[in-house]
């Protein structure tokens, strides 16, 4: 049982920093996938709401557009975030 | 007695469920942007006015509403098919 006991600690020695570098290297991932989603979803909209016919450029209007696009999308999605938490805080107070 | 591994590691544990709920938020306001953003936003102008940002704020409520009501409404009819398995009008 000692064995085990000494065994286990000196698992869980090299394992705590194994877990910590794994938990890191997940949120990293996760930060890249939410950015990849934010951008995809981002020039989906904006595409649409600013490039009429595609021409042979991005001409200067439309790149204004998409330019001011990207700046409301980010402000919408921040509405948006806080509108969501205030209402599961309310929902949670109401529990 | 060897159960010990990554998946009984507590903080692991913890970390896990606290990052696919911060996941499950995240993808329900990009889902929610999206939706809300046809709803709303009409040509992106220099800012975001203040009857646009009500729009969106009334469309996260209304969107939570509208799943809300799904599931609640989804509940009585599966209660009702339990108790009257006759009644399949709804």
């Amino acid at each position: 049982m000692d064995g085990f006991g000494s065994d286990f600690s000196a698992g869980a020695g090299s394992g705590k920093m194994d877990t910590g570098t794994i938990m890191e290297q997940v949120k990293v991932q996760i930060a890249v996938a939410n950015a990849q989603e934010l951008l995809q979803r981002m020039t989906d909209k904006c595409f649409k709401k600013c490039i009429g016919k595609p021409g042979g450029t991005l001409d200067n209007s439309e790149q204004k557009c998409i330019a001011m696009c990207m700046d409301r999308y980010m402000d919408a999605w921040n509405t948006v975030s806080r509108a969501y938490n205030s209402r599961l805080q309310r929902e949670r107070a109401r529990i | 007695m060897d159960s010990q591994g990554a998946t009984a590691d507590p903080q692991l544990q913890q970390f896990i469920e606290v990052e696919s709920q911060k996941q499950r938020f995240q993808q329900l306001v990009h889902q929610m942007t999206e939706v809300c953003w046809e709803k709303c936003m009409e040509k992106p102008g220099p800012k975001l006015d203040s009857r646009t940002e009500v729009c969106f704020v009334n469309c996260v409520e209304r969107f939570i509403d509208t799943n809300q009501f799904i599931l609640n409404r989804l509940e009585q009819t599966q209660r009702g098919r339990g108790s009257f398995s006759e009644s399949m009008s709804e």
